[in-house]
């Protein structure tokens, strides 16, 4: 059942739940910190209007830097600015930034440990028509490996506005991932967010599905069909990939003894090889990892996208039922 | 501005100790780089001599001018001169490349204080100084940034981009120099990858560029005055120098770049620079 203390949208299970894409949450959490914090800057690559930081760009123009295409650039010049005491924001596509420019954020921002944010979006097959160049579904293994970095992959834009606003406050190089399509606002202003730190938004015990991103909707639909099936399904929301709540997804692998995580990304690198280092060394049980099984995205419309790549709730229930098995095999 | 003799001298003999440092260095790490340090060896002692605005004993000096090295290779010529300017005592220098030690292989800030930035990939420094001086335009001040790239550096697309963007947004506040030796790891630059007319694309990106003798203090010292001067561009100052300076078998030799001295290279290179190249019978050290 629905852990009450998460404060989930109250038509979290109704046909008219409102959908904004995350990348909307990203700019309105922007205009909240400029106010707050004179400190922060935007940088563009000639994306303002996809990125949402054009009302920013509008309200703050003398903190606002228009770099052109130019993403290696946009990073160092990035960890320039934050080096003479700025915050800065660097906005782009996530196959860009960090696609292309992934050395200079290695170098420049996470081996200078310098405060700037990496905002990432369109990432995630559901980009949809543009195809498989637009569509990053690498980019958290690249973030991931690097010290220093922390990685965000919010669930919803009211998440993304929340996330966007913290990491203000930490003083390191983080990640944030967002997506192009709307998605479903699953989460409330009393919704808990903090970075670093997993929510269970379904309370189970037979099984846990750990989600990130969008596909944390699809999640809690899949616990709710199994409930009704008599199945207990834990749904954690796991939008820090890196540091990865451990402690969180240590006790649900503990005491439900199954787990099956699902992103919009690799399976190679994400947030089920995130789990899967942990579990497999400290608890080991039963893991499926449900993701983009080692091929690039193609164009189509983001919901054809999603079932092609097996990114749906049928899928999830059948990774359910395969750590299931897996489970009563061991016992 | 004008220099006494006396002060040009001093320079001079500072320059030569740095360079002694760096044979020194590079013998007791068994690894790096000799030509470039040596090249750059006069511009590093005129600029943490005489030009740059720093307090060795106040690294993080809210009001210091800004050193980027870009070509992070070249170190060995960073830390000399740092340590005799006094951010950290000279008998650390021997520790270079070493476990444990605060002068790693290529600089990493953090490691060393006074140290701006982590550099070695080439190409990303440009960038990094641009950052720092648009952030201190927009707030007014005073402090600048000075910018030391490698001629090879200019086949990245990334020192590109940062041209383009200093020229875009006026960043008077900024010198580049680029070391102009004309050698890479693989052979000379105009064999690599053609760079001429190197002062005419720069011109053509909206910068204001000199081209200097980068081991003549006089004319070194100069063009950052200059700099100073012109405000509705940055600056470039293309430093002709001879890669392997003051080492006579080592000058504008290709194969020295990326290589550091046997103990037997290492001992008439010593002898070389404290003897000037022979201009003096007895080594003054």
């Amino acid at each position: 059942m629905l852990n009450d203390q998460a404060f989930l949208n109250a038509k979290l299970f109704e046909k008219d739940l409102e959908q904004v894409p995350s990348r909307d949450g990203f700019g309105e959490g922007l205009l909240i910190l400029g106010e707050e914090n004179p400190q922060v800057v935007v940088l563009c690559a000639d994306l303002s209007e996809s990125t949402r930081v054009q009302a920013f760009a509008e309200k703050y123009p003398e903190r606002f830097v228009e770099m052109g295409v130019a993403e290696q650039n946009l990073a160092s010049v990035g960890s320039g600015m934050a080096a003479a005491g700025k915050i800065p924001y660097i906005t782009s596509y996530a196959t860009f930034s960090p696609g292309r420019n992934w050395e200079q954020i290695r170098t420049t921002i996470c081996y200078n440990n310098q405060p700037v944010k990496v905002i990432g979006s369109h990432a995630g097959i559901s980009v949809g028509p543009d195809g498989a160049t637009h569509q990053a579904i690498e980019d958290l293994a690249l973030m991931r490996v690097l010290p220093e970095m922390v990685v965000i992959s919010p669930a919803d834009s009211l998440e993304a506005q929340k996330a966007t606003i913290e990491m203000a406050k930490i003083n390191k190089p983080c990640y944030l991932r967002l997506s192009r399509e709307k998605v479903p606002l699953i989460t409330t202003e009393k919704t808990p967010f903090k970075i670093g730190q997993a929510e269970i938004y379904f309370e189970g015990k037979d099984v846990t599905i750990i989600a990130t991103g969008q596909m944390v909707y699809k999640a809690l639909l899949a616990a709710k069909e199994l409930k009704e099936q008599g199945i207990s399904v834990r749904v954690i929301n796991c939008h820090t990939i890196k540091p990865l709540d451990t402690k969180t997804i240590l006790k649900a692998a503990e005491e439900t003894g199954a787990l099956v995580t699902v992103e919009e990304h690799q399976v190679f690198g994400g947030l089920g090889s995130a789990v899967s280092e942990q579990i497999s060394q400290k608890f080991p049980v039963p893991l499926k990892i449900i993701g983009i099984e080692d091929r690039f995205g193609e164009s189509g419309k983001p919901e054809e996208l999603l079932e092609k790549f097996g990114l749906t709730v049928q899928n999830i229930i059948h990774g359910v039922v395969t750590v299931l098995r897996m489970k009563s095999r061991l016992r | 501005m004008s220099l006494t003799a006396q002060k040009i001298k001093e320079l001079e003999e500072t320059a030569d100790l740095i360079r002694q440092d760096i044979i020194s260095m590079l013998l007791e790490a068994g690894s790096g780089h000799s030509a470039g340090p040596l090249g750059m060896a006069d511009i590093f002692t005129a600029l943490y001599f005489q030009i740059l605005q720093v307090d060795p004993k106040k690294p993080e000096w809210e009001e210091r001018d800004r050193l980027v090295l870009s070509n992070g290779h070249i170190c060995p010529v960073l830390y000399a001169t740092m340590a005799r300017v006094g951010y950290f005592p000279l008998s650390e220098l021997k520790t270079l490349r070493k476990l444990g030690s605060r002068l790693q292989g290529h600089p990493h800030r953090g490691s060393l204080p006074g140290l701006e930035t982590t550099s070695g990939p080439l190409g990303s420094g440009l960038s990094q100084a641009c950052g720092m001086a648009l952030a201190g335009l927009r707030d007014g001040v005073k402090w600048r940034v000075v910018c030391l790239l490698s001629d090879a550096e200019q086949d990245c697309g990334n020192t590109w981009e940062a041209a383009l963007f200093a020229g875009k947004y006026k960043l008077h506040n900024l010198t580049a120099l680029i070391d102009r030796n004309n050698i890479q790891i693989d052979g000379f630059t105009e064999d690599i990858m053609p760079l001429e007319p190197l002062k005419e694309k720069y011109e053509a990106f909206g910068w204001h560029v000199l081209e200097i003798d980068g081991h003549n203090f006089e004319a070194i010292i100069s063009a950052f005055e200059e700099a100073k001067t012109i405000f509705e561009k940055p600056t470039l100052i293309i430093a002709h120098t001879i890669p392997g300076k003051g080492v006579d078998f080592m000058e504008g030799k290709f194969e020295w770049h990326g290589k550091p001295p046997n103990q037997e290279e290492a001992k008439k290179a010593l002898h070389e620079l404290r003897t000037l190249q022979g201009k003096i019978r007895s080594e003054h050290q």
